[in-house]
């Protein structure tokens, strides 16, 4: 066979992209982790004015301080822990922008996949916005919801959307939004060109419904491709700096996400507290992901070899639990049972 | 088709007198105007999603046709028109030639690095059997979620020569924008590859084997060929993830004569203190988005194949 | 002083000899601070004799962007003289905020690349406390004529850390047609400019659609000067004299109630609140207000326009008499890590000449820190308003002076920005700021 025995072979090809993400992302992380529980000294000599510089172990400092209401700010939702509202606003921000992308890419999907002609333009046209670079479309943005600017215009109201309230988030939406939704809509596109014509023929056949398709068997059968593009929208959105910070600016309560109170501490010479953020961030991304994995079944992985032992492994259980046996027993009853 | 379909809907009311023709008249004209209400619906839809994505490039494109001190206006078309910001992008204290010479050094250092690591990886990954591929797998998957933040902090003291065991000061140079890089463009090709390679027909290495080849021979004579346009459009995704990106080369590329592209656009200056100039601002962000989109434009199926297999950024 | 002597010695010879040995010395840091054992006492004791200060050869200068050209210019001049003492010049971001990280950088590193730092006037006491920046060798540096504030600026716990560039102080613009023509006085209290924005608007048919007054209130460092000014100019302090936080006092909430109060019913309008000073320059050009404050620069670019001629500046209005300015202004220091320093001092002390200083403020409108520069009659020919400048500056008030400006600035806007959108009551935002600026400030 092919890929028998061929684990020697697996370690030569993939050791230099192990090592190059071990040196980019594994030793800074640990640096990272190291930083967090450190903080630098701030105590001033009061003879000379001079720092006394240097830094100090502080355990976990870091991570209470976020409980210890030193650093309250008012955002769009009272006032609360600089951390606190970065923390919910970077949570709001994925919830609107993903619920609205997905609802906007499938709706462009299924005009797209009704298409006869002129399917190509507009495909080309709907990468133009995910080629123009994020920071330019943020100062784009930044030109159009100006106080003068011609958002207002359009809207005849003066509305202050790079001010610090309600309306610079929904700005910041719809700009995320703009960017990002074309880009669902192209994922399901290629999901829903998977499906075979024979089964939107045998519905209305049976009488269905465009609605009735739509939902029992266009949404089901485009699930695993839209779940995966959410997903990394999801995490992509989790993470957002550019957007909010050249649009509306640094330290505006109304969009500060976590990356951005992170860089803000960075700059600020803070380097413990920052790490002691960015690690929660992470964490947090990390059980979102772990959510759409085990709640909506995302595929990320999608290996054949992995699939199948999964596969194997969830049977296991599965007969186990239904020969209603104990935890403590599980294991007897999967040697002797297990085996199909 | 709508030609045919208008034909059998014109001839109806003088329609012959056969049982399944008489069926066939019933059925048509009904569908043709379904039909051409949805085609209606779907030309309209189109145009829709295509005004929602250029309209906003749109005001972009305006903007840097005015004249500079006319940055801020609402007027829908330039009046007078100008080309002075486009000028005002290559002259004066900007230094935009050398941002974008350095862009494209970065761009296309990562994403050589990148397939090259990349291809072999995703190879083993799609194809050899053996054990913790899972893991592995899912581990380099792991790291694209990384916030960037995490990840910038230690680098920064790293190559800022904080750190005894790493004595250098790599500030403004190259390695200190590639290296950061590959920790988001690796998985990213990665992903995308072994997605490829995946797709790729087993039989073809199966037989080249049986011809006497090693797996090293098959792997370049018979997989790599095959593979070519899904290299090709990982390696253009790859480079315009790199040529977009911000925050690494704002932190690592200070220095005026290393500052990437989009670093560059975001410190842009105008005549005098204060000023933000939004025209040249507008003008740059043209010139560096009209090359990708004209890479967009020829090879937008390649570009929306990759992203629907890879389905990251 | 003998016992001071020898480890600077030791220092100096470890700079000189380059950035590797300087970032070995680094290494046992271990991380952050900067290397206080390299000197200990640093710029605690008088650095008059250091010999680092005899060390001659290139040198770099290093500030945001030169937008005139005329920098490159005066070295130009200086490298025609001083072939051995090259200056280049290192332009970096124009953004304060991004200058300062990347000077911090530099010295984090101990990087020897920067000699000569454009310090923005509210980096001083967190450069010093760093040590960043040198202590200038006093015996060296005479700054008789300069203005004093300016001085003040650049000096922290008794020592000089720099020279001082170039200074800067608000202004109040106003039109003088219109005022003209309704038969107004030039106000020197806010209630005159207010009643005076009455009687304009009823007078003055062009002004009637005009807003009153503005300045920079977007939520950023502008916002910070402004609100300064209008607490300085009822009488009130952020921080006093000592640095010591003073923000919940009577005066000052009155300072803050009367800008809160004047967002409300319309004297500033609503639109002020994302203006920063382009924005502002742009809306008193398209005769959208009567009244604005600004810095110097929009003099020359007002009289371009088409409201040439028809605006004048007075010192800023203060609650009840003259208002008082922010002041701004940047000054020149040596970094500490730099070779060279002996060429830095005397490129820095030749710039702050008169001759050199009149030359910049003739080719670039920004103000001069020698105080007879603002009679001299080229440079009054050339601006006008020098008088009012100097006024402007001469009672100007300094931002304060902490280690941490960065938290202190920001708190300030914190409590401020919420009240002027009208959703925190001033007295309420300057007790919240007095407990935070106590918990900032050592």
């Amino acid at each position: 066979m092919l890929s028998d025995g061929q684990g020697r072979l697996a370690a030569l090809l993939i050791s230099p992209t192990m090592v190059v993400l071990l040196l980019t992302v594994g030793i800074p992380i640990l640096l990272s982790v190291r930083e967090a529980f450190f903080r630098e000294n701030e105590g001033i000599d009061p003879q000379t004015g001079i720092l006394q510089g240097g830094e100090q172990f502080v355990g976990l400092n870091n991570f209470t301080a976020i409980f210890a209401g030193l650093n309250d700010v008012t955002g769009n939702y009272g006032t609360m822990d600089r951390f606190i509202n970065a923390f919910i606003n970077t949570s709001l921000f994925t919830i609107v922008c993903i619920a609205i992308e997905t609802v906007l890419g499938v709706l462009m999907a299924l005009i797209m996949s009704k298409a006869f002609r002129g399917r190509g333009f507009v495909r080309a046209g709907i990468l133009v916005p995910w080629a123009i670079p994020t920071i330019v479309s943020a100062l784009m943005w930044r030109l159009i919801f100006d106080e003068a600017g011609i958002m207002n215009r359009l809207l005849g109201q003066q509305v202050l959307w790079l001010a610090d309230n309600p309306y610079s988030f929904w700005a910041v939406v719809l700009a995320d939004v703009w960017k990002t939704a074309p880009f669902i809509g192209l994922l399901v596109l290629a999901g829903l060109q998977t499906i075979p014509a024979d089964v939107y023929e045998a519905a209305k056949v049976d009488g269905a419904t465009a609605w009735r398709t739509f939902w029992r068997i266009t949404l089901p059968m485009v699930k695993p491709t839209l779940v995966v593009a959410v997903l990394f929208r999801t995490l992509d959105t989790l993470r957002m700096f550019d957007l909010p910070y050249g649009m509306i600016g640094p330290a505006k309560y109304s969009v500060e996400t976590l990356s951005m109170f992170a860089y803000e501490e960075a700059n600020q010479t803070r380097y413990g507290p920052a790490a002691a953020y960015s690690i929660v961030l992470f964490l947090y991304i990390v059980l979102i992901a772990y959510l759409f994995v085990r709640l909506l079944g995302a595929d990320v992985v999608g290996d054949e070899e992995s699939k199948a032992l999964k596969e194997q492994r969830r049977r296991k259980k599965e007969r186990a639990r239904l020969a209603g046996t104990r935890p403590g027993k599980q294991r007897t009853s999967i040697t002797s049972g297990g085996m199909p | 088709m709508s030609t045919t379909a208008e034909r059998v809907g014109a001839e109806a009311p003088t329609g012959r007198h056969t049982t399944a023709e008489e069926i066939a008249q019933l059925n048509k004209p009904r569908q043709s105007t379904g039909q051409r209400l949805g085609r209606i619906a779907s030309y309209v839809g189109m145009a829709l999603i295509v005004i929602y994505c250029v309209l906003p490039f749109y005001w972009m494109i305006v903007s840097s046709l005015r004249t500079p001190d006319e940055g801020r206006s609402t007027e829908l078309l330039p009046s007078p028109a100008s080309l002075e910001n486009f000028v005002g992008v290559f002259t004066g204290n900007n230094n935009f030639m050398v941002s974008l010479g350095n862009s494209l050094i970065v761009s296309s250092v990562t994403t050589l690095l990148t397939l090259l690591f990349g291809i072999i990886a995703s190879y083993a990954l799609a194809r050899l059997r053996f054990r913790f591929k899972g893991i592995i797998l899912a581990v380099i998957i792991a790291t694209s979620m990384f916030p960037g933040i995490t990840l910038i902090i230690p680098l920064l003291k790293m190559f800022t020569g904080t750190y005894e065991w790493f004595p250098v000061n790599w500030m403004n140079t190259y390695q200190a924008l590639v290296l950061p890089s590959l920790s988001f463009a690796m998985p990213l090709c990665v992903w995308n590859l072994t997605a490829f390679f995946r797709q790729l027909p087993v039989e073809l290495e199966q037989a080249a084997m049986v011809d006497g080849c090693t797996p090293g021979q098959a792997f370049r004579r018979i997989i790599l060929p095959l593979a070519a346009p899904g290299v090709f459009t990982t390696a253009i995704i790859t480079f315009i993830a790199v040529w977009n990106e911000f925050i690494i080369a704002l932190t690592f590329g200070r220095d005026q004569d290393m500052q990437t592209a989009t670093v560059s656009i975001s410190k842009f200056t105008g005549q005098y203190g204060y000023d933000t100039p939004y025209g040249t601002i507008m003008a740059a962000g043209v010139v560096v988005t009209v090359p990708l989109l004209i890479a967009v434009l020829i090879f937008q199926r390649r570009i929306v194949a990759g992203l629907t297999a890879g389905g990251v950024k | 002083m003998a016992l001071g002597r020898q480890p600077r010695r030791v220092a100096a010879a470890a700079l000189s000899s380059g950035v590797l040995l300087a970032l070995a010395a680094c290494g046992g840091g271990g991380g952050g601070g900067g290397g206080e054992e390299a000197a200990p006492g640093g710029g605690a004791s008088a650095p008059g004799t250091d010999p680092a200060y005899e060390q001659r050869g290139p040198i770099t200068m290093v500030q945001g962007k030169d937008t005139s050209g005329n920098v490159q210019n005066m070295i130009d001049m200086w490298n025609a003289d001083h072939p051995d003492e090259q200056v280049t010049l290192i332009e970096l971001s124009d953004e304060a905020d991004q200058q300062r990280n990347q000077m911090i950088q530099n010295a984090e590193t101990q990087g020897s690349e920067y000699t000569i730092l454009s310090m923005d006037v509210v980096w001083t006491a967190e450069f010093a406390a760093n040590q960043y920046v040198d202590a200038l060798p006093k015996d060296k540096v005479d700054l008789t004529g300069f203005l004093q504030p300016t001085i003040d600026s650049v000096t922290y716990f008794d020592q000089l850390y720099g020279i001082p560039t170039t200074s800067d102080g608000g202004l109040l613009y106003y039109r003088s047609d219109w005022l003209e023509q309704a038969g107004v006085e030039v106000p020197t209290t806010y209630d005159e400019m207010k009643a005076a924005c009455e009687t304009v608007k009823a007078e003055v048919p062009e002004a009637e659609g005009a807003d009153c007054y503005g300045g920079q209130h977007q939520k950023y460092e502008g916002l910070t000067v402004n609100i300064s000014e209008a607490v300085d100019g009822a009488g009130g302090h952020i921080t006093d004299d000592s640095g010591a936080p003073t923000a919940n006092t009577p005066e000052a909430v009155a300072g803050l109630t009367w800008m809160r109060d004047a967002f409300a019913d319309g004297t500033i309008p609503q639109a002020a609140l994302t203006w920063t000073e382009e924005e502002g320059r742009q809306a008193f050009q398209d005769s959208k207000l009567v009244f604005h404050r600004n810095w110097p620069y929009v003099y020359n670019l007002a009289s371009e326009s088409d409201i040439s001629g028809k605006f004048a500046v007075a010192p800023l209005p203060g609650l009840n008499g003259p208002g008082v300015s922010s002041l701004g202004g940047h000054n020149w220091a040596i970094s500490k890590f730099a070779e060279n320093k002996g060429t830095a001092l005397d490129f820095m002390i030749w710039l702050a000449a008169e001759e050199q200083q009149k030359s910049n403020a003739l080719a670039t409108s920004q103000a001069p820190t020698r105080e007879s520069l603002y009679s001299d009659p080229e440079v009054v020919e050339a601006y006008p308003y020098m008088e009012t400048l100097k006024a402007s500056i001469e009672t100007a008030r300094p931002r304060p002076k902490v280690v941490n400006y960065g938290d202190v600035t920001l708190a300030i806007q914190d409590a401020t920005y919420t009240t002027l959108q009208g959703n925190a009551e001033p007295q309420a935002a300057f007790a919240d700021l007095q407990t935070k600026l106590e918990g900032l400030i050592q």
